[in-house]
């Protein structure tokens, strides 16, 4: 590949979230710790704001108020009228769009990590929108490579079980760490947490000083559709994800393989016509959402080198 | 209830100086009937969905044991929270349950009166025979029976269990408070304990934690038609875990916020000896802190819902308690 580099402006401004689920307690706590005491996430010639996306839920230590935060970025809501009787989370949605935005605008911040748990067993999990540029693939790439590098070398305590990169459009894009239930911290999740953004903010500052990252392969996961619990006529679910697929985040599933236990021990077969890799198997916050799974399939990116403008 | 009680021993742990006394059988009355009771937290799923499965299937009586089944609180459980107002599964000790309702009560100290009236009243021959609660805890902690008083019917279900469950291990838990001070769901029963599975998320349905389960409740019901049948149950003995003593997180001192998490090397190890020296908290800057005193044994490490009273685990010591056959009083 002889092309040129792609060029990117410096990124000045980075935003880290935390609590935009208020009861994901690793991005809370860390943005909480680094508000007090930001030394950790500061940069040369980045400015890095940490940030509390949802005070309230945070507060109640739940999920959201009265609606979720991270499905209420639509531009309907964006643009609502009606400040004080909108939803809590519209309100905050138009307000973390005025601080950090507007989105695609030459003032929106350079780059966003929106911090997340779940109770899915998924590792470390960096998720991109699909429409994404090189500049986001080489981070999250960069990212990937030296965290799997650090596991063995240099952090004993971080213990991750994977380190993977899905492409999905319905999130802000962000880091995804569990398994992890809702409101409780664990020491090696947060810790894990912790090294992801240490190592996605020494990118930034490479790039920043004038690094080249030349082209790469990367492997993602594109997410493919969202599969539901069985239920019956009322709604209720009468199956529960199988055995075998529980904590299975990320190994593949193939036509036949076992996918859901009904209460009385009946197994249901997975009956798609090829192999997926499943993931967010068996969110808590999910199943309001008809969500037992969802299935992606594997690929391989290539990213353009970048450099810096 | 009045038992005949030849002899009875209680051991220490050490386990090295043991004299071993023969103890006659001991008859009691039949238990005709069982109350099984779920979401007393409405988020802790698995009960919710036992329950739901033997409210469908009709199940009302098997054999010679009458079975209730009790939704204890169905506004947390329509929420898929822990609870409206208060914690319900500690609304039941006796003042709480003799206090005024008045327009201003809480829903769940409502609730359980309303629970006392129909289960209970707690400490009167009125009382369903046994009552179980089922719950869920983000500690992983297995299968745990949890009980207030040692009762041999309740420490010979515990042994049954133990004997015939495999998927996990099978722990006895007692609380020891006065009646008058029990304040959870189980208290109202003659006799009452609770099943406690983890590691489950709240809020999250896992298929293993819902196969021991309804395993651990079936197994007491066929325990329960097997005694009233007729069946002695030979004596032996039960390690229990007794004398919690609650260890806090450490906390900020002005803002009172929790600066550590637990440790990773005691994080998922509940029921691990926790040694002098052994490290207990990781605080957000990277220091250890270390376990000092006796050797205990520790339980309900990182649950979810012990964050609001800054409860990290609680620490116990193991009993070795020694049971009488038992079998059914015929008149």
């Amino acid at each position: 590949n002889f092309s040129p580099p792609a060029r990117f402006d410096e990124a000045r401004r980075v935003a880290i979230f935390g609590g935009t689920h208020g009861n994901e307690m690793s991005g809370v706590t860390l943005v909480n710790l680094w508000v007090k005491n930001g030394s950790e996430i500061q940069r040369k010639m980045v400015d890095t704001k940490p940030f509390i996306t949802n005070p309230r839920a945070v507060e109640k230590c739940t999920r959201y108020v009265d609606t979720d935060l991270n499905r209420a970025f639509t531009p309907e809501n964006l643009s609502a009228l009606g400040e004080g009787d909108l939803p809590y989370e519209v309100q905050r949605a138009q307000e973390i769009n005025r601080i950090f935005g507007p989105k695609g605008s030459p003032e929106a911040y350079d780059v966003i990590f929106d911090l997340h748990n779940t109770t899915s067993n998924m590792g470390c999990t960096l998720i991109l929108e699909s429409s994404k540029d090189y500049f986001n693939l080489q981070m999250m790439n960069y990212i990937k490579v030296t965290a799997l590098r650090s596991n063995t070398e240099y952090y004993p305590r971080f213990s991750c079980k994977s380190v993977n990169i899905v492409l999905c459009d319905w999130f802000i894009a962000g880091l995804e760490v569990g398994p992890q239930p809702q409101g409780v911290l664990r020491s090696n999740i947060f810790e894990a947490m912790r090294v992801i953004l240490k190592h996605a903010l020494d990118f930034i500052e490479l790039f920043n000083e004038g690094v080249e990252f030349p082209t790469c392969t990367v492997e993602v996961f594109r997410v493919l559709e969202r599969i539901d619990y069985p239920r019956d006529a009322n709604g209720n679910i009468i199956a529960m994800v199988h055995p075998n697929l529980q904590d299975g985040d990320w190994e593949p599933l193939n036509p036949g393989d076992p996918m859901f236990l009904t209460f009385d021990g009946k197994t249901l077969h997975y009956q798609g016509s090829g192999t997926i890799y499943p993931t967010f198997i068996n969110e808590a916050a999910y199943y309001e959402k008809q969500q037992a799974f969802v299935t992606t399939r594997r690929e391989t990116l290539v990213a353009s080198a970048i450099r810096k403008a | 209830m009045s038992v005949l009680i030849s002899l009875y021993l209680e051991q220490s742990n050490s386990g090295t100086n043991r004299t071993t006394y023969v103890m006659e059988c001991v008859s009691l009355p039949p238990l005709s009937n069982f109350a099984i009771c779920g979401g007393t937290h409405g988020n802790e799923l698995t009960g919710v969905y036992i329950l739901r499965e033997m409210q469908k299937h009709n199940v009302e009586k098997v054999g010679s044991v009458s079975i209730t089944t009790v939704l204890s609180n169905p506004r947390a459980v329509d929420a898929c929270r822990r609870y409206t107002d208060r914690d319900l599964n500690r609304c039941f000790t006796d003042d709480l349950l003799s206090s005024p309702i008045t327009e201003s009560t809480p829903y769940e100290l409502r609730r359980a009166q309303e629970l006392n009236a129909h289960l209970g009243p707690k400490g009167s021959e009125e009382a369903v025979d046994l009552l179980c609660d089922m719950h869920n805890t983000t500690s992983n902690m297995g299968l745990c029976i949890i009980f207030n008083s040692a009762d041999w019917l309740i420490l010979h279900i515990c042994k049954y269990l133990q004997s015939k469950i495999t998927s996990m291990p099978v722990r006895a838990l007692q609380m020891d408070l006065p009646l008058s001070e029990a304040f959870s769901v189980d208290s109202l029963g003659k006799h009452g304990f609770s099943f406690e599975i983890g590691p489950q998320p709240h809020g999250v349905l896992r298929a293993d934690v819902f196969n021991t389960m309804k395993e651990a409740v079936d197994l007491t019901i066929e325990w329960l038609q097997q005694f009233n049948s007729g069946r002695t149950f030979e004596g032996g003995e039960v390690e229990a875990y007794t004398r919690w003593k609650t260890v806090h997180y450490p906390r900020d001192p002005t803002t009172d916020e929790i600066t550590a998490a637990i440790h990773p090397q005691l994080q998922d190890n509940d029921f691990k000896l926790l040694q002098p020296g052994d490290p207990i908290f990781l605080s957000l800057s990277g220091e250890t802190v270390k376990h000092e005193g006796d050797a205990l044994y520790p339980v309900f490490v990182n649950e979810c819902a012990y964050y609001e009273q800054k409860i990290a685990y609680h620490l116990t010591q193991k009993s070795t308690l020694t049971l009488p056959s038992i079998n059914v009083k015929k008149d």
